[in-house]
């Protein structure tokens, strides 16, 4: 009995250990852009701030970096995402349809088309994007930057989703047929609200995807005011080495939203990620 | 947190066309609805991918940005990137990283894994939502806050190691400057990236534990074995096709990081580069960019890297993922 109770002392010990390493950067982070700067460069670095200040967040959100205000930056970088989201649930609602519920010819080489393309190093496309942008002259535009996320964003939408089509009784739709539904109305009275889950969950991951992007964002953004927030980020953080409050700020901004959606969805991320791999 | 895997099996591949036919759709529906993503597949990964093909055979530089024809130049991008020693050093850079990331990242997300399959479950939620708190922090944001706490002045890291007896960790760690060479800077990345990583290892490997029968390690417990062997007898096999996806992506994600290193360290620190900062830097780095060498360099990363996804693939297909 209490060799028990210390095995379970020593493992909830551990596990409290595991979780304060892995949020201590992020924790650091937001402790440190409400830190005064005698604080922030005090030779005994202290967990908490002793006197709390909003000075570097007020500093951020008007403009005192990079001249444009946060909001612009925040603005382009919520547009893109929205874009990249919709069209891109739209494109791998589709074809997640196609996948669960048809069999036709190069359905295999589709999916295997999905697992391969996921793997395409995207530091490598950056190039010939680069010069196809250029082309269409669609570089430094925020709509050319949405195509290419939207090309990043559907193949593991559509290896998300496909589980969630599938998991739809085919009854249903049968019945809405015998009942003389027509294929469209079908697919919007019966299939649309049961997958609205796998929507949800999938839509906040393209959501991550165009949010977080920095390389290609980077390389195609040319004027400061259609830069996304890790551009800025990166601009600041470039141009001002050491001003880590304001730079603390900024990343806490830009962080929150990600890991609050994250933690709404990370169930099914990695059930969509590793699909399969686990089944018992 | 599994569901859509049963549900993958149940598709309803073994059932008579007849009864598909019934829902009268129109025969080419499946070919109309997977076409906007072959479109835009075919134009985003596809073609780009043949231009680089072709582009690392070429000189592609500033007068062919202007509109001018690029030049062939035959295997010469080739010959100039394998005759130079500073390719093989983003080489050797590129794959020890890789090697050592994903080592660090598949041992420490396994015991991680291990961990929150033994603790209580409100102890196993809250230790799993500190750690996913790692995993959803941007790349940017990551590699910016590994500066500041492996930072010379203020920087957190120093301020312990000089705190820590110097018998175990040496002196003088308040003035280091963990950027100042490669091996240092690749420390801080390599902790950075596992950081990130491991929490993917982790709750992956949670959720396969989940799927392993307790009657097993009840029986093993009768037998004796203690945890060392449960791991490798029952544990290890049973896991086994999620350590080998996860081992594959792992491998693929360490091999072409970018952006943490081209935050930490930049394009100026050229000692540091790996293949990816190496390529772009050929790109895009200078005033006088060099495409056609950037591409042969990302042409080289690519088919490194289709190795590893033949064998990701070829695991996908075996479990049945595709069918």
């Amino acid at each position: 009995m209490k060799r028990s109770l210390l095995r379970r002392a020593a493992l909830n010990g551990t596990g409290l250990l595991v979780f304060v390493f892995a949020v201590f950067p992020v924790f650091w982070m937001v402790s440190t852009a409400f830190k005064p700067n005698t604080e922030i460069f005090s030779t005994t670095p202290k967990p908490f701030p002793s006197h709390p200040t909003l000075a570097h967040f007020d500093l951020v959100l008007n403009g005192g970096i990079a001249e444009v205000s946060f909001w612009e930056y925040f603005r382009n970088s919520a547009v893109l995402a929205l874009v990249t989201v919709v069209v891109s649930s739209l494109f791998a609602l589709l074809a997640a349809t196609a996948v669960a519920r048809f069999r036709f010819r190069f359905r295999t080489t589709f999916l295997v088309m999905l697992l391969v393309v996921q793997m395409v190093p995207l530091e490598a496309l950056v190039i010939p994007l680069f010069l196809d942008l250029k082309k269409a002259d669609m570089l430094n535009t925020l709509p050319g930057l949405a195509v290419v996320y939207i090309g990043f964003a559907v193949p593991f939408a559509i290896w998300m989703l496909r589980g969630f089509v599938a998991a739809v009784p085919r009854e249903l739709e049968e019945a809405a047929a015998i009942d003389g539904a027509g294929p469209v109305r079908t697919f919007f009275k019966v299939m649309l609200p049961l997958v609205a889950p796998g929507l949800v969950a999938t839509s906040i991951f393209s959501f991550i995807t165009a949010w977080n992007e920095f390389i290609f964002a980077y390389t195609f953004l040319e004027d400061q005011d259609k830069y996304t927030l890790p551009i800025m980020l990166q601009f600041f953080f470039g141009r001002s080495g050491n001003a880590w409050g304001p730079i603390m700020a900024a990343s806490t901004l830009l962080t929150i939203p990600v890991i609050a959606f994250f933690l709404l969805v990370q169930r099914r991320m990695v059930s969509g990620l590793t699909a399969g791999a686990v089944k018992g | 947190m599994l569901d859509t895997a049963p549900a993958v099996k149940r598709t309803p591949g073994r059932r008579s066309p007849g009864r598909a036919r019934s829902l009268r759709r129109p025969r080419f529906g499946p070919y109309l609805l997977i076409a906007p993503t072959v479109i835009v597949i075919a134009l985003l990964m596809f073609w780009p991918m043949v231009q680089i093909g072709i582009m690392s055979f070429q000189k592609v530089g500033n007068r062919q940005l202007r509109g001018e024809p690029a030049e062939s130049v035959g295997t010469e991008n080739f010959k100039t990137i394998f005759d130079d020693p500073f390719f093989w050093q983003t080489l050797r850079h590129t794959v020890l990283f890789a090697v050592v990331a994903v080592s660090l990242t598949m041992v420490v997300g396994t015991l991680i894994g291990l961990l929150l399959n033994k603790l209580g479950t409100k102890m196993s939620n809250f230790v799993a939502g500190g750690v996913m708190v790692a995993w959803a922090t941007p790349p940017v944001t990551a590699a910016i806050i590994f500066t500041w706490l492996f930072g010379t002045t203020g920087g957190v890291v120093n301020w312990t190691l000089d705190l820590l007896p110097d018998f175990l960790v040496g002196s003088g760690w308040l003035d280091y400057n963990w950027f100042a060479k490669p091996l240092s800077t690749y420390t801080v990345l390599t902790v950075c990236v596992v950081w990130q990583a491991c929490p993917f290892v982790a709750v992956s490997v949670l959720a396969g534990l989940k799927s392993v029968p307790s009657e097993l390690y009840e029986a093993a417990r009768v037998d004796g074995s203690g945890p060392w062997r449960t791991f490798w007898s029952i544990t290890y096999p049973m896991l086994k096709p999620i350590f080998l996806v996860l081992l594959v992506m792992s491998i693929i994600w360490d091999f072409k990081v970018f952006t943490q290193l081209f935050v930490m360290s930049g394009m100026a620190n050229r000692d540091a580069f790996n293949l990816s900062l190496y390529a772009y830097s050929e790109a895009f780095g200078s005033l006088n960019p060099k495409l056609g060498m950037g591409s042969a360099i990302a042409l080289v990363l690519t088919m490194i890297l289709l190795v590893v996804t033949a064998l990701y693939v070829r695991v996908m297909v075996r479990q049945g993922e595709t069918r």
